[in-house]
C-alpha cells in the first residue's frame, strides 16, 4: 500500500508539471529514473547534485502546512534552508512556487490560502538570498491535490507549497 | 451554435368563460408546504401540421417542469376520464373534478416548416374557470423546450403568485476525471440540464463562470498562462478575452455588478488578497478592501449599491457588507463556523452562503443583516450557492467523499425543500444561473 501510494505521489506530480510547464522541471529530469542510476554521478538525474531531480528528492521540493495555516514549521525552513543553498549554488534556475489547500475549504478561500502558503516560501527563501527575481508564486488552491482520500493523512500531503525549477542548463 | 433561432411570441386569447374569477388555487411557497397540487397536463391537441409526438413532448417538459419544484403532482393521462380533444371545446370540470385534478392545463400545438405555435389555458378546476387569460406562443421549432418552460412559467407564476423560472439557462464547470487529475471545461446548459453547450476546452483549469445580468457575459477564472486570471467571454460568439492581467499577481472570483459594466473580482499580491472593482469597458481599476487579511467570493446585491464578500479579518472566514465603492464594511455573521462564497439574491431579500461547521458543509440562507440564519442542506462537502432568477430556488455543487469523490449539481428551495440533483453529462461545480430568458 504504501508503495503504491508513494509512486502515485509521483506520478501525479509529473503529470501535473506536464501540463502546466513541461520545461520547468528544467534539464533532464524527465523520463530519467533516478533509483536506476545509483551508480555514478549521472548528469541530470538524482545523483548529479546540480540537477533538478536532486533538487526535488534529495534537497526536498515541498513544504507542508497545518490546517488553514501558513506559518512555516521548523521542518519546512529546514527544508527551505535546503532550497535556498541550492538556489544559490545553480544560479541558473529560477522556480514558480506552487501553493495548495486540501478540500475542506471554499474554492475561492482557498485559491487565497495557497498564495499565503506559496509567499511564505518565497519570501523565506528571499529572506535566506535568493533574489526575489527568480522567484514566482501561484496558488492551485484545491484544484491539484496530489492524494485523493478525504482523510488527514492526505490533506497533510497536500496543503503544500512546493517549488518547481525552471530554467538550467538547457534553458 | 450558441445562438438558436427563436422568435417567441406571447400573446393572449379571448377568455374562454366570459368571466373568469379568481378562484382559490393556490400556493404559498413560503409556507413551508405541503401536499403537492394535483395538476393534469394532457398532451397538447395537434393542430394544423403538428403531426408526430410534439404535443406529449411539450406537455413532459411542461409536466417536468412542474413537478420538478415539489409543489405539483401530476395526475397520470391513465386516470382521465375525458380527454381534451379540441382546444375550443368546453372543459368538463366534473370529470377533472372526480379525479381531484384541482388544476388543467390544456394546449393545442400547431407546426408550420420550422414554426411551432402554442396555445394554452389554465383551468381552476374547482372553481369551475378559467384561471387568466389563454395565451399564444410561437417560435422555431428547434426553441421548443423553451416553449414549453415558458408555459410552465406562466402555469407556476399564476399559481404561486412568483415569478417563474424555467426558462432559463445555468453556465457552470463542467468536470471528469478523479480528484488529482480532473478535467474541467465551461459548459452552459437549460435549467434542467437540456441543450448543454461547451464553451472552452479542458486543456486549462476554469473556475466558477459567473453571469452577467442580461445572460449574454460570461466572467471566469482560467489557468491558461499558468496562473489565474480573469476572462470575459460572450456567449453567442463564444469569444473571449482577459480582463486583468497584472504582472504577477493572480485574479479570481469575478462578478458583474447589476449595470453589467462593473466587475468586482479578487486580486493576489504576495500573500495578500483583496477586493478590486473594474470598469470592462476602460479596464481601469480601483482597490475596495485593504486588510492583511483574505478578502474574496464579492457579490452585488441587486441595486448595485453594496457588495457581501468574505473575509477572515477577524480570524475566521465571516461575511461582510460594504458600499459599493469600498469603505467600512459591516460583519454580518456570527454563527458557529466558518462563513463564505456569499451570493445576493436577486430579490433583495436574502444572503446565500457556504458554511463550514464540525466538519461538515452547509448551504444556508440569512437576512441581509444576517438575522434569521437557516441551513438549507448538509454533506461532506456542498459550496458555491447560485439563485433561481425568482429568488426561491438556490443551486449548487456537492462533492462527495474519498477517492472516487465527484462533484455533482442540486437545487433545493429556499425552504429547505425539495433537495435533487441536476442531471449534466459530466460532473458539475460553480454553478451560476443566469436571468429569466425573453
Amino acid at each position: 500500500m504504501k508503495l503504491k501510494s508513494s509512486i502515485l505521489m509521483i506520478c501525479a506530480a509529473v503529470s501535473l508539471a506536464a501540463c502546466t510547464d513541461p520545461a520547468r522541471f528544467g534539464g533532464g529530469a524527465d523520463g530519467t529514473d533516478p533509483l536506476a542510476n545509483s551508480g555514478g554521478v549521472v548528469p541530470g538525474s538524482a545523483s548529479d547534485p546540480a540537477s533538478p531531480a536532486y533538487f526535488q528528492q534529495a534537497v526536498g521540493d515541498r513544504v507542508l502546512f497545518a490546517v488553514d495555516q501558513s506559518t512555516l514549521t521548523p521542518e519546512g525552513r529546514a527544508t527551505l534552508d535546503g532550497q535556498a543553498v541550492w538556489l544559490l549554488q545553480n544560479a541558473d534556475f529560477t522556480a514558480v512556487i506552487e501553493g495548495h489547500a486540501d478540500e475542506q475549504g471554499t474554492r475561492e478561500y482557498n485559491l487565497a490560502l495557497g498564495a499565503r502558503r506559496a509567499d511564505a516560501a518565497r519570501a523565506y527563501l528571499v529572506s535566506q538570498g535568493v533574489q526575489p527575481g527568480r522567484l514566482q508564486v501561484v496558488s492551485f488552491g484545491k484544484e491539484r491535490p496530489i492524494e485523493v482520500c478525504s482523510e488527514e493523512a492526505c490533506y497533510a500531503k497536500n496543503r503544500r507549497a512546493v517549488t518547481v525549477l525552471a530554467g538550467g542548463l538547457t534553458s | 451554435m450558441i445562438v438558436r433561432a427563436l422568435f417567441l411570441m406571447l400573446m393572449c386569447l379571448a377568455p374562454a368563460w366570459a368571466a373568469a374569477q379568481s378562484g382559490p388555487l393556490r400556493i404559498e411557497i413560503t409556507e413551508g408546504v405541503i401536499e403537492p397540487l394535483p395538476v393534469a397536463i394532457p398532451d397538447l391537441v395537434p393542430e394544423g401540421g403538428a403531426t408526430g409526438d410534439w404535443g406529449q413532448r411539450i406537455a413532459r417538459v411542461v409536466a417536468e417542469d412542474l413537478t420538478g419544484t415539489g409543489l405539483f403532482r401530476e395526475i397520470p393521462s391513465s386516470a382521465f376520464i375525458s380527454q381534451v380533444s379540441s382546444f375550443a371545446a368546453p372543459v368538463q370540470y366534473a370529470d377533472w373534478k372526480a379525479i381531484n385534478a384541482q388544476a388543467l392545463v390544456a394546449g393545442a400545438v400547431s407546426v408550420n416548416g420550422d414554426q411551432i405555435s402554442v396555445k394554452f389555458r389554465l383551468y381552476d378546476v374547482f372553481s369551475g374557470a378559467e384561471l387568466g387569460e389563454g395565451l399564444q406562443l410561437a417560435g422555431t421549432t428547434d426553441a421548443w423546450r423553451r416553449i414549453a418552460h415558458k408555459m410552465a412559467d406562466v402555469v407556476y407564476s399564476r399559481i404561486t403568485g412568483e415569478t417563474g423560472y424555467f426558462d432559463s439557462r445555468v453556465v457552470f464547470v463542467s468536470e471528469t476525471g478523479p480528484k488529482d487529475s480532473r478535467r474541467k471545461r465551461l459548459a452552459v446548459m437549460d435549467y434542467d440540464g437540456a441543450n448543454i453547450q461547451y464553451l472552452t476546452g479542458s486543456e486549462d483549469i476554469v473556475l466558477a463562470p459567473r453571469f452577467s445580468g442580461t445572460g449574454d457575459r460570461v466572467l471566469y477564472t482560467s489557468y491558461e498562462t499558468g496562473f489565474p486570471r480573469i476572462y470575459v467571454l460572450d456567449v453567442g460568439s463564444v469569444q473571449r478575452r482577459v480582463l486583468e492581467s497584472q504582472p504577477g499577481t493572480m485574479s479570481f472570483a469575478p462578478r458583474f455588478a447589476p449595470n453589467g459594466q462593473t466587475v468586482v473580482y479578487s486580486l493576489t499580491q504576495g500573500a495578500n488578497t483583496d477586493i478590486w472593482a473594474m470598469n470592462v469597458g476602460s479596464g481601469q481599476s480601483q482597490r475596495l478592501t485593504s486588510t492583511p487579511a483574505i478578502e474574496t467570493a464579492p457579490s452585488f446585491s441587486p441595486d448595485g449599491s453594496q457588495i457581501v464578500f468574505e473575509s477572515d479579518r477577524s480570524g475566521t472566514q465571516q461575511l461582510y457588507v460594504m458600499p459599493a465603492g469600498g469603505g467600512e464594511a459591516r460583519r454580518i455573521s456570527f454563527g458557529e463556523g466558518r462563513y463564505g462564497t456569499p451570493v445576493w439574491s436577486p430579490r433583495g431579500d436574502l444572503i446565500a452562503f457556504t458554511k463550514q461547521s464540525k466538519g461538515r458543509f452547509h448551504i444556508g440562507v440569512m437576512r441581509t443583516d444576517g438575522s434569521e440564519e437557516r441551513l438549507l442542506t448538509a454533506s461532506f462537502l456542498d459550496e458555491g450557492p447560485t439563485w433561481a432568477p425568482n429568488g426561491r430556488v438556490i443551486m449548487f455543487a456537492r462533492e462527495t467523499q474519498g477517492a472516487a469523490g465527484r462533484s455533482t449539481l442540486y437545487s433545493v428551495d429556499i425552504t429547505g425543500r425539495n433537495l435533487r440533483p441536476v442531471r449534466t453529462p459530466e460532473g458539475g461545480s460553480d454553478p451560476s444561473w443566469g436571468p429569466l430568458q425573453r
